[in-house]
C-alpha cells in the first residue's frame, strides 16, 4: 500500500497504520469464514478499496470502529458455531 | 475424511485445539486475571503441529508452554493413559496446585485423560466443570451430570476438567497470537519425564457406522407384529 507526499494523504497518516492493523486483523479472521477465506478476503479488499479516497479523519475513525465492529460480530459467530455444533453433537437428546 | 481400516487419515489434516480444551485455557487464564492464580502453564503432547495449538493457548493469556514431543507411531497411538502419565509428571515436576483440561477430546471422546491423571497424582478431581470457585485451599466445583448439576468441595492440588458451560473463550486475535511468540515453549520427550508412551491397546478396525434405513410406517398392531416376523426380529 503507498502513501504519496501529497496533503490528503499527510493528514491521515496517523490512522493509516489503524486502518492497516484493522485490515490485517480481519484477514486472519476470514480464515475461517464459513464461505471460504477467498471469499472474505475478496469482499475485504472490495469494501477498503471503496473507501480508499475518504481523507476526512473523523469519518475514518468511524470507519474504523465499524470495522472493529465487525470483528467482534465475526468472533461471536465463530463462538456460536463451535458451541452449536458440541452441543447438538454431545447434549441435545436423540429426537 | 479418510477412513483407513485401521484409523483415520490425519496428514495434512488442519488441526486445532480440543473445544474442550480451549475452555480449559479459559478458565485459566479468567483465574489468574483475577490474581488468583500466578501462572498459567500450557502443555501438549504431539508432533510439531503441536506447537501451534500451544501458541494459540499463550495467545489466549497462558504464560509459557511446554511440548511434550511425540511423532510417528508413537502419536498414532498415544491415548489418555500415556497423556496422563506424562501430565501427572509435569505437575510433579512444575509443582502445580491445579491441572485443569477439556473434558474430553473431540476425535476419540474418552472422557479418560482428567480421571486417570489424578489417580495418578492421587489428586481429587472435579470432573464436568461448569463452574469453578476457588475458596482458600479449597475449590468448589458445579459439576454437570445426568439429571441436573452437583456441586462438592474438593482439596488443592486437584484436577479439573471442562464441560462446555464453564465460560466462553475468547478468540485467539491476531496481535495477541503475535504479541504471543515471546513467551517461551519449552521442549522435552515423554522420556525426559521418566514417562514409557508404550500403548496398551491395539485398534483392530475403524468403520464407518452402518447406513440408517429409512423406517416404515404400519397401520395396525398386527402390521407391526407381522412385520417385525418378517424380518426374523421375533
Amino acid at each position: 500500500m503507498q502513501t504519496s507526499n501529497s496533503s490528503p494523504y499527510n493528514m491521515a497518516n496517523p490512522l493509516r497504520r489503524e486502518v492497516v492493523r484493522l485490515y490485517r486483523n480481519l484477514l486472519y479472521l476470514g480464515r475461517e469464514y464459513p464461505q471460504g477465506s477467498t471469499y472474505f478476503r475478496e469482499r475485504l479488499k472490495a469494501s477498503f478499496m471503496k473507501n480508499k479516497d475518504v481523507t476526512d479523519p473523523e469519518k475514518i475513525k468511524k470507519l474504523v470502529a465499524k470495522g472493529d465492529f465487525v470483528i467482534k460480530e465475526l468472533e461471536a459467530m465463530y463462538y456460536l458455531r463451535k458451541y452449536r455444533t458440541l452441543k447438538k453433537r454431545y447434549y441435545d437428546p436423540e429426537k | 475424511m479418510q477412513i483407513y481400516k485401521s484409523g483415520v487419515v490425519t496428514d495434512g489434516v488442519k488441526h486445532s485445539m480440543n473445544p474442550f480444551c480451549e475452555i480449559a485455557v479459559e478458565e485459566a487464564v479468567k483465574l489468574k486475571e483475577k490474581k488468583l492464580i500466578k501462572e498459567v502453564v500450557a502443555v501438549s503432547c504431539g508432533p510439531q503441529q503441536a506447537q501451534e495449538t500451544i501458541r494459540t493457548a499463550l495467545a489466549m493469556g497462558a504464560d509459557r508452554g511446554i511440548h511434550v514431543e511425540v511423532t510417528g507411531k508413537d502419536y498414532e497411538h498415544l491415548g489418555p493413559l500415556q497423556v496422563s502419565k506424562i501430565f501427572a509428571a509435569l505437575a510433579k515436576k512444575e509443582e502445580a496446585q491445579l491441572v485443569i483440561l477439556g473434558k474430553q477430546a473431540i476425535d476419540d471422546d474418552c472422557n479418560q485423560t482428567g480421571q486417570m491423571t489424578a489417580a495418578l497424582l492421587d489428586w481429587p478431581q472435579g470432573t464436568f466443570a461448569s463452574e469453578v470457585t476457588l475458596e482458600g485451599d479449597k475449590i468448589k466445583v458445579v459439576r454437570e451430570i445426568d439429571g441436573g448439576l452437583e456441586t462438592i468441595k474438593i482439596n488443592t492440588p486437584a484436577v479439573v476438567t471442562a464441560d462446555l458451560r464453564l465460560n466462553t473463550p475468547r478468540y485467539a486475535t491476531l496481535p495477541n497470537i503475535m504479541k504471543a511468540k515471546k513467551k517461551k515453549i519449552a521442549n522435552m520427550k515423554p522420556a525426559d519425564l521418566g514417562v514409557d508412551v508404550a500403548p496398551r491397546l491395539e485398534v483392530l478396525k475403524v468403520e464407518e457406522p452402518p447406513q440408517r434405513e429409512a423406517g416404515v410406517k404400519v397401520e395396525t398392531v398386527e402390521d407391526l407384529v407381522a412385520r417385525l416376523k418378517d424380518t426374523g426380529r421375533i
